[in-house]
This record gives C-alpha cells, structure tokens and sequence, in this order.
C-alpha cells in the first residue's frame, strides 16, 4: 500500500539536480515521479524511482545525503475535481498533508497522487474505506 | 591634587617605574605561591621559588597561565581570596562550553576604576565631561568597569549600555553627550542610525570617542571620526588582566597605546618558542597583574598579537606603548565585540542529537555590522524529507548558539563534504572581514 520514495538534500547552487540525475541515468535507473521543496538556503528533491535500493546506494556513493521514506500514491481519473476529492476525504478524517505533488500516467486518463501525510495508516484507512486506488511502488513504476 | 600624582607615576623615569613593579611583582608571587595550589604546582614544577624574582628579568623564570588553567580551575580555583572577600565576579567566553570566571575585591573594583579612570583622564576626559557609555553591561566587563572609571573622573556616566540605537542618538542629543564609550563597530552603527533619523554633527556635542573590545582598522578610525566629528582613540583590556583600562592611547601618541605599567607588568613573547622579545619586535602579548588581590595573574600569554615601544612619547609619559592588535595566535574571533571560539560552535553541534561536527563558520561585515554564519554539513541522521524538520534544525542551532555564546548568527545547512578538508582537516573560519 506505500510507496518507497527517495529523498536527497540539495544545496541551492547550480547544476546540483543536473548531477543527480545524470548519476541516476548512467545506472539506467528510471525516475517515475519527482518533486523540489525549495527554501532559501535549500532545497529536498524527492523522487521515486524503479529500483529504489540501487538509487540510494548510488546517490550516496557519489557524496549525496539521502533518506527513504513512504508514501501513499492515489490514482484518480485525470479531470476536474479528482484531488479534490482525495482532500476532501482527508480533511473529513482530520489529517494534515505534509507535502504532495502529481503526475499523469501515460495513456492520459488518471493522474497519479503522491503524498505525504502526519498519519499514514489513518490515511490509508479512511481513502481504502472511500473506494479509492491505492498504487503500490511496482504499480507506480510500471504505470 | 590626585590627578598630579597620577602624572607623577605615568612619567616616572624609568628606573623609578621598574623598583615599583618589582616590589609589586615580588610580592605578589609569595602570595601567588602561598596561596594558590595551581600556580604553587607549576611553580614547583619549574623548580622557581618566590624568592628566585631577584630583578624584573626573572619574570621569565615563572611559568605561563593561559586559558587552559583558567578552564581547569573553573569558576574559582585560581582566586587567592576566600570568597567572603570577593565582592564581584564577571565572566567572558572560553574556548569551550565553560566561560573563563574573574573576581574581585572591593580593592581591585576601587584599583579597575583608578586605572580606568586614568584611561580615561588620558583621553582627555574630565568631570565637565557627559559620558555616554554603549559598552555592554553584565558579566561582560566593558560596561561596568567603563562606568567606574568614568565615576572616578567625576564625568556624568549615561549607562546606556548596547542595543536601542535610536533611542541612543535621542540621548546623545538631548543630554548633550560629549564622549562615546563604545565599540567602534557600534560607534559607526551609531553615525548611520543619526543619518537614517535626521540628526546631524550641529545636533550633536561629541567630542571623543574611546573604543575597544574588537579589533578595528585605520581606515575605520578615519571613518568614526569623520562620521561623528570626533577624536576616536584606542582603548585595550581583557577581562583575565582586570578589563577594559589596561592600555590607552593617548591623543599625542603615534604608536599605539600606554600600557598602565604600575599595575600590569607587560612581556611580548615569541608565539613559537615562548622567548621573551625586546621592544619593537612583534609577538604574542603576555601580561602579568602586580596590584590585583582576588584573582591576579601571571605571565597571562593573551594570545594577541602586538609590538612594545620603549621611546618615550610626546606626551611626556614614559610608559611603554603597546601598537594597536594586529591578530591572534589561536582562531578566536571577536563577533561584534564578543569573543567567539570556532570549539564553542562545536561544543553546541556535538550537542544537537545527529549533527556532526562537520561545519564552517563565515564571517562578513555587512556595513558596520560583523555577520556569523554557521555551515552544517547535513547527515544522514538528521536529514529529513519534510522541509519544516530542516528548518526546525536550523533554528534550534541558532538558539543554541546564542544561548551559549550571546551572538547571533545564521545557520546554513549544506551537503556532505562541502566543506574544504585540506590535509584531512577542515578550515573551519572564513573570515572575510577586511581589517
């Protein structure tokens, strides 16, 4: 039901992400989805990836300082009001989103909802009991 | 009548001068060595005894105190009083956690306020003077023992310590204050703050300003005077000697400072090979107290360095002249007045759960204000995918730093090995400030 998303600091200078990304290229690691919380003195890139344990290790390798962690992927169908929908379920069992960001899929017709919340197993409870798609991690990378 | 006689002593001839600080030195190294356990056993150590101060050369045969002794016998090992006797203690920033712990008796308060009262009086200060003194009261000793001395010439003191600029100029202005007590940074601080409310030099009676307690440059001495149409002059102490009133500049010299010989015995040393160095040789500054009761020192290395003039000066004093500090021999720096230690940085990180002792300290002067910033290197254990608990980070660092060392600064994490190792140690300080 979670999804194993990376997360590496960045410092704000310039061709940081481009580092990053060619050291994930290069191990032929795929990155499905990826967002950047930007401060101003920093930056934390999260990503998720296909093979998630070789992205840490790589990462790391090559000086960056990584964490992992879990989130919950929501599939809606790709039209108006489908987060809306997911927040609305949220908001009614009290939790917070601590961040969130979306993509869509490639035939178009869902978008893909990453998130992170104060309380996963309520979170994953209350959007199980209102019917809605809960992706796995193999499911988001092979989407 | 007093002031004569304080005339008398500061243009003494020079043998006069020496049998006074040998008397003075002499005695107190029997009391030292009576008295005190630490200093009886690095005496004992170097195989002198008290009566081996035969002339003022022997001085060199006594052992050094630096910063460690005063670290090892914290608060009050180092004191030859009971505490009864001690009616006032203050205290500056050590190298670590722990601050370096002064007393004194009400005759070293009274002798603070004769030789500061001297600085003063040197200055050209007098009773018709209104003195306005920014210096920091608190354990800090600028402020208090500013406010003695300017007592003991009979000056109106206006203690209106740090902080609140505007209401400072208000002051200046309505009291009519005519000298400035303050560190030179803030002195400058001061001249802007006038500009940004409207009040000009015609606003303002100041006449002299005396600064201390951070190192300052000519072209900043330029700037004080031209900005506040004054006479700036220099003024050094540390709190281990007695603070501020250990030296002066008078408003003839042109090298540097009188030190006030008949209380504090000044060497300048080698910094590598600890020797003793004859005058107009620069070195590290190490100063011997001869008329402190409740914590005197000896052969202090205060890790500043300087040069001694012997000339006598155009003032007619002939005591000798310290040049303006020109560095330190170890990393401290001074933080808008305050001594910052890079080790005091560490001991905060070591003590925030995770965070490695992988930082560097920046300093800037941001206009006349010195800026510290902290650059932590970001571990994997306190690494955190949500932006509040970096953030949180950060600012406990920040609170931790000021809580200990009273400076505020600001805290930059950054990625893993960032910062420059060479030869598998890091530089810790950048310090970008143009002396």
């Amino acid at each position: 039901m979670r999804v194993e998303q990376i997360a590496v600091f960045l410092e704000n200078k310039s061709g940081r992400l481009a580092e990053i990304t060619s050291v994930l290229a290069e191990k032929n690691i795929n990155i499905r989805a990826l967002s950047v919380a930007d401060t101003a003195d920093f930056g934390i890139l999260r990503l998720i990836v296909d093979k998630v344990d070789e992205a840490k290790k790589v990462l790391k390798e090559n000086g960056c300082t990584v964490g992992k962690t879990n989130v919950i992927a929501v599939e809606v169908p790709d039209r108006a009001g489908g987060l809306a929908s997911v927040l609305k379920t949220i908001e009614a069992v009290g939790l917070n989103v601590e961040y969130m960001y979306a993509f869509v899929n490639k035939s178009g017709e869902n978008a893909v909802l990453i998130f992170r919340f104060d309380d996963m197993d309520k979170a994953i409870a209350a959007l199980t009991k209102d019917n809605f798609t809960i992706l796995s991690g193999d499911q988001v990378c092979a989407l | 009548m007093k002031m004569m006689r304080v005339e008398e002593i500061e243009s003494l001839p020079r043998p006069g001068l020496e049998s006074i600080q040998l008397k003075r030195l002499q005695r107190l190294v029997a009391r030292v060595y009576e008295r005190v356990k630490p200093y009886r056993a690095k005496m004992d150590a170097a195989g002198v005894k008290p009566d081996d101060i035969q002339t003022l050369s022997d001085l060199s045969k006594l052992p050094f105190t630096t910063k460690d002794d005063l670290r090892d016998n914290y608060p009050f090992g180092l004191f030859t009083v009971p505490m009864e006797e001690v009616v006032r203690v203050h205290a500056s920033s050590g190298t670590t956690g722990k601050p370096t712990v002064v007393g004194y008796t009400a005759a070293d308060i009274s002798t603070w306020a004769d030789v500061m009262g001297r600085c003063l009086a040197m200055g050209g200060v007098t009773r018709h003077d209104m003195l306005h003194n920014a210096y920091g009261y608190g354990l800090f000793t600028g402020g208090l023992g500013a406010h003695y001395g300017a007592e003991r010439v009979g000056a109106t003191v206006i203690p209106v310590s740090g902080g609140n600029t505007k209401r400072q100029i208000t002051i200046m202005r309505d009291f009519g204050s005519t000298v400035l007590l303050s560190t030179p940074s803030y002195a400058l601080n001061l001249a802007d703050a006038m500009e940004d409310l409207g009040v000009t030099l015609d606003d303002l009676k100041l006449r002299v300003g005396i600064h201390g307690a951070e190192p300052w440059s000519v072209n900043m001495r330029e700037e004080v005077e031209r900005k506040l149409g004054i006479r700036a002059l220099d003024i050094y102490g540390l709190s281990e000697v007695i603070g501020p009133g250990v030296a002066m500049e008078c408003p003839e010299s042109e090298r540097g400072m009188h030190i006030l010989e008949d209380h504090f015995l000044p060497e300048i040393v080698d910094p590598e090979t600890f020797e003793p160095l004859p005058p107009g040789q620069p070195g590290e500054l190490v100063f011997t107290t001869l008329t402190k009761e409740a914590f005197p020192i000896i052969r202090y290395r205060t890790k500043d360095l300087s040069t001694l003039y012997a000339e006598q000066c155009r003032c007619g004093r002939t005591l000798v002249r310290m040049e303006k500090v020109t560095g330190r021999t170890d990393d401290m720096l001074i933080i808008r007045g305050v001594n910052v230690f890079p080790s005091q940085v560490e001991h905060v990180l070591m003590g925030v759960e995770g965070v490695e002792p992988h930082y560097q300290i920046e300093v800037n002067r941001e206009g006349n204000l010195d800026t510290m910033k902290v650059l932590v290197e970001v571990s994997d254990t306190v690494f955190h995918d949500e932006v509040k608990v970096l953030e949180g980070l950060s600012k406990k660092i920040q609170v931790e730093i000021k809580d200990l060392l009273g400076v505020t600064c600001s805290v930059k994490l950054v990625e893993p090995r960032t910062i420059q190792r060479s030869e598998g140690k890091a530089q810790r300080v950048i310090d970008n400030r143009k002396m």
